[in-house]
């Protein structure tokens, strides 16, 4: 039970091995090792309606992030990126690591940012629903960071210490990625195949880290059927969470499908791209937020609406929210997409499209990623 | 006051009165409203029989309704359950709770027995007891008719009148207050029906911070794969679950024997779309619409009906299912639990049901002649009068949905722990087990469900007290409505704060069940679930639930609610709720 998650948070780069405290409650509180503060926690299970607990200091680069974020915070650190917008709302900060504190955070949000210790999320079904939270949480605390850092940078206006912090934090950065192989080669000859390319890409986007936890999504349509990624998978684990989805709409079986599926749909019925992949690339997301207009009638609702045609590295950006609905992201995405090798929508992330197997998204992605890594440097190089 | 109006309406139908009591504000926020205030003003009358004159019958919006707070249209109808004996409520959808809430009024006790059939009109402040004798055995659709332009309608129907003890109440015609036999308990009270109309406003604390806070939900709701999904309920109504409990092996087949039914994709959600072309409908003040209406003014059944009517029954025809259904809702019968009655039945009497035969026993159920006279009695008294109780798929004598428990065990747990018998609303594990919200979560394993279905109870006590339908809460949590009831009570509070009051109302049920006899021994599954395997295909195998893991789940269950090992209330945990002793009145 236990060591899953921690797997989970250690190969995503999210912790240090053995640094983070696991609880979990069922009948009985039991914990994946021991620890000064397990008598804390236990008081903060006991005044919690929670099953699952995880307390991590960050590894680097997010754990000097987080350090310098909660320290000039108020209280509460409000990133602007979709995930934070969708799900997290905010995140709280104590400067006291105390039940009595850390409970009155945790009371209204899910998780909580100890100033100087660390990170505790909490989950009422389970340690995956902590640890999806704690990923969050560490994702949109390095989109913040980076987008504030290019905000400030070009107003002349960043403080010594963020400088500091962003001259640690961009040693620590993962290196650019890297990938010389070749994914399984379409067009695909059976529903075996498609299946096993699925999780394939998958796999490799959750492995060069181009996605965070159980987010981003897959499909590829063959035949009248699209298959794609369910809903709160994880893309390293597709086995058992692919949804045939027949376009004639004549099963509900993939009512578990990705909440892109109406994104997804649209690709491959107006664009002829059988392909699609859906990560969320941290400097895509930051630059996406990056735009200099301003006094512009949209500001403060550019996940909702853009007037103008924005690009990054030769990638649309458009707006879009989750799922359906009038501002989803299935009203801006499909049409943007054509010509292009990518899209990347506002806060959230970066879909990528293929013919014919997915070598072209998965490349794409990587490219796309680096270029936006790149660029945002250059962008501070400039200043 | 923000959200409550803060009057109770008390109506003696014996004498013909009524009057207005102003509950205590402490009332208010320790039970909020809904099924948790129906609760609170039940509990001291609680043992007595359903069917004596002092018997409350309850009926309960909550604070969010009537305000724009997402999905707030519901309320709560409660009394002791003629069925069962247990804790008897029904959350229903419609306009009855908004029109309560116009009127003025929190909540309605209703006591005493009328001398002649009766009705009970609203009309903002003024409450009248009307004469219903032209309404006696007239049908839903027929009575609401003769209503027409009195505002929202509770109904019975003949069957509640001919004393079937799994009768409904039926409001506005389509929306059904089914389970635990609500009906019945409008006739023990000689009333026919209600009706409440109201123009006034219900007053919110902070019209813009409720305004930000429904955004939340409705960003939460359109990310929602399951609400607002291609292949969602908002498209296809909650009958967009059959295909998925047809690939999961766990559709209830023929009386529970097996858990797969052939015929499934051809009765399922799309092949009703194409056949009766419905359009959307549902409770007022919900965008999710997930109710379903055809030309005719048919409903299209709920999921639990499709399964039941279909494969439960071995029932291969589509029409019969939208038959069954209408015979109920026109009858004022539950379609769960007359469903699964004939299903016990039939394997019973080892007689098939052909479609003909369902409409007929319906009918004779309805009006309690011939054998419907021996099946209004619901599966549990059936099964066990012909020396057959094993064969009743029910929990507390409530009959048990459509989910089969050999293919979830979060749900064979919540079945065997909810408060009003053989139900899935109560924790609906559904959500994390199958449809994969929050998180997924393992089907075939016990392992931390115990707390997970305690602290999913929770959440629904207090889902149907605010009241905002738990299908919200495939996408939103009580995180985002707690900012809502903060906008509009202008009580601070957090999701967890909620939580405790979810506890408390549990809590409540579990101490009315006890003071009423229930024991661990009502824990329980049929043994069928235990000893007999399901289906297999697809790459699933349905084996029989493990008995001792079932009971060690159960145990945990009792320590993550604070009961003692044989699973009843502790009196120093009761106090710490704030819950007194409940005594015989």
């Amino acid at each position: 039970m236990f060591r899953t998650t921690e797997n989970k948070l250690v190969n995503s780069g999210l912790v240090d091995r053995d640094a983070p405290l696991l609880g979990c409650l069922d009948a009985h509180l039991e914990w994946n090792r021991s620890g000064r503060n397990i008598p804390l926690f236990e008081k903060i299970f006991k005044q919690l309606n929670i099953n699952a607990l995880i307390f991590s200091q960050p590894a680097e680069p997010y754990r000097s992030i987080i350090d310098y974020l909660a320290e000039i915070s108020d209280g509460t650190i409000t990133p602007n990126d979709c995930e934070t917008r969708t799900f997290l709302h905010d995140l709280p900060v104590s400067f006291e690591l105390s039940p009595d504190a850390v409970v009155s955070l945790l009371k209204a949000r899910k998780s909580a940012i100890i100033s100087g210790h660390g990170i505790i999320t909490c989950g009422m079904i389970g340690l995956e629903q902590a640890y999806v939270t704690f990923s969050s949480v560490c994702f949109a605390c390095f989109v913040k960071f980076f987008s504030d850092f290019l905000f400030l940078s070009k107003r002349g206006v960043v403080e010594k210490k963020m400088r500091q912090v962003f001259d640690r934090v961009i040693q620590k950065l993962d290196p650019p990625v890297s990938f010389n192989g070749a994914l399984i080669k379409g067009p695909f000859k059976s529903t075996q195949q498609i299946y096993e390319a699925i999780q394939e890409a998958g796999r490799l986007t959750v492995e060069y880290r181009l996605v965070d936890s159980y987010f981003g999504n897959i499909s590829f349509c063959h035949d009248q059927t699209l298959y794609i990624s369910q809903t709160g998978s994880s893309l390293d684990q597709l086995k058992d969470a692919i949804d045939p989805c027949p376009l004639d709409g004549s099963s509900c079986v993939p009512i578990t499908a990705s909440s892109e599926l109406p994104t997804h749909l649209k690709i491959v019925q107006q664009t002829g791209s059988k392909a699609v992949l859906h990560g969320h690339p941290k400097f895509s997301v930051v630059l996406s937020m990056d735009c200099d207009v301003e006094n512009c009638v949209c500001r403060g609702k550019c996940h909702l609406k853009c007037p103008r045609e924005r690009m990054v590295c030769g990638v649309p950006i458009v707006s879009g929210e989750v799922g359906s609905g009038p501002h989803s992201l299935c009203n801006t995405v499909p049409e943007a997409i054509r010509g292009h090798p990518g899209v990347i929508v506002y806060g959230h992330g970066l879909f990528t499209t293929g013919e014919t197997d997915f070598n072209r998204p998965f490349n794409h992605l990587i490219q796309i990623e680096n270029s936006c890594r790149t660029e945002y440097f250059n962008r501070i190089r400039l200043l | 006051m923000h959200g409550w109006h803060g009057k109770i309406a008390r109506i003696n139908l014996t004498r013909r009165s009524w009057r207005i009591e102003i509950p205590d504000f402490d009332i208010l926020t320790k039970f909020i409203g809904g099924r948790g205030l129906a609760g609170y003003y039940i509990r001291k009358k609680i043992t007595l029989n359903w069917n004596h004159p002092e018997m409350p019958l309850l009926l309960f919006a909550g604070p969010l309704v009537n305000t724009r707070s997402p999905t707030s249209g519901r309320m709560t109808i409660m009394s002791r359950s003629p069925l069962t004996g247990a804790v008897g409520d029904s959350s229903v959808g419609g306009s009855l709770g908004f029109q309560l809430k116009k009127a003025g009024f929190d909540g309605i006790v209703i006591s005493g027995k009328s001398s002649k059939l009766c009705g009970i009109e609203i009309l903002d402040n003024d409450i009248r007891i009307t004469d219903a004798s032209h309404l006696k055995g007239r049908e839903i659709s027929q009575a609401n008719s003769m209503l027409k332009n009195k505002g929202a309608t509770a109904v019975i129907g003949p069957a509640a009148e001919n004393g079937v003890l799994f009768s409904s109440v039926i409001i506005d015609r389509h929306f059904a207050a089914g389970r635990s036999g609500i009906g019945l308990s409008f006739t023990s009270k000689n009333l026919k029906y209600i009706t409440i109309k109201g123009s006034g406003k219900t007053s919110v604390f902070d019209p813009v911070a409720l305004s930000s806070a429904k955004e939340d939900v409705f960003r939460l709701t359109a990310a929602s794969p399951v609400l607002l999904g291609e292949f969602g309920i908002s498209r296809f109504g909650t009958g967009a679950l059959y295909d998925l409990m047809d690939a999961k092996r766990m559709m209830p087949t023929e009386n529970f024997q097996k858990t797969r039914f052939d015929r499934a994709q051809s009765m399922n959600a799309h092949a009703f779309k194409k056949n009766y072309a419905p359009k959307k409908t549902g409770c007022r003040g919900c965008h999710i619409l997930c109710k379903k209406i055809a030309r005719h003014r048919t409903s299209i059944p709920e999921f639990e009906t499709m399964s039941h009517f279909s494969a439960l029954l071995g029932n291969t025809d589509i029409s019969t299912v939208v038959d069954a259904n209408r015979v109920c809702n026109e009858m004022g019968m539950d379609t769960i639990s007359a469903a699964s009655t004939l299903a016990c039945f039939s394997e019973i009497s080892e007689r098939k049901l052909s479609p003909q035969a369902i409409i007929s026993l319906l009918t004779d159920i309805g009006k309690k002649q011939g054998v419907g006279v021996e099946l209004g009695m619901g599966a549990a008294k059936y099964a066990e009068s012909y020396g057959r109780s094993d064969l009743a798929m029910a929990v507390k004598g409530l009959e048990l949905p459509a989910y089969d428990p050999r293919g979830a065990y979060g749900m064979a747990l919540a079945y065997a722990t909810s408060s009003r018998g053989g139900c899935h609303l109560r924790a609906y594990p559904i959500s994390h087990e199958i449809l994969r919200k929050p998180v997924a979560t393992d089907r075939f394993s016990f392992n931390e469900k115990a707390r997970m279905i305690k602290i999913g109870e929770d959440l629904n006590a207090v889902a149907d007290s605010l009241t905002a339908c738990k299908f919200i809460f495939f996408a939103a949590s009580l995180e985002e409505y707690a900012r809502i009831y903060t906008a509009v009570t202008g009580i601070k509070t957090s999701g967890q704060d909620l939580f405790e009051v979810g506890e408390r109302i549990c809590y409540n049920e579990r101490m009315m069940n006890t003071a009423n006899g229930f024991t661990v021994k009502d824990d329980d599954l049929p043994s069928r679930f235990f000893t007999k395997p399901g289906d297999q295909g697809n790459n699933v195998r349905i084996q029989p639930i493990d008995r001792k893991a079932f009971l060690t789940a159960r145990s945990n269950y009792y320590i993550a609610r604070k009961l003692n090992k044989h699973g009843m209330p502790m009196t120093d945990v009761a106090q710490s709720l704030g819950l007194e002793p409940i005594e015989e009145p």
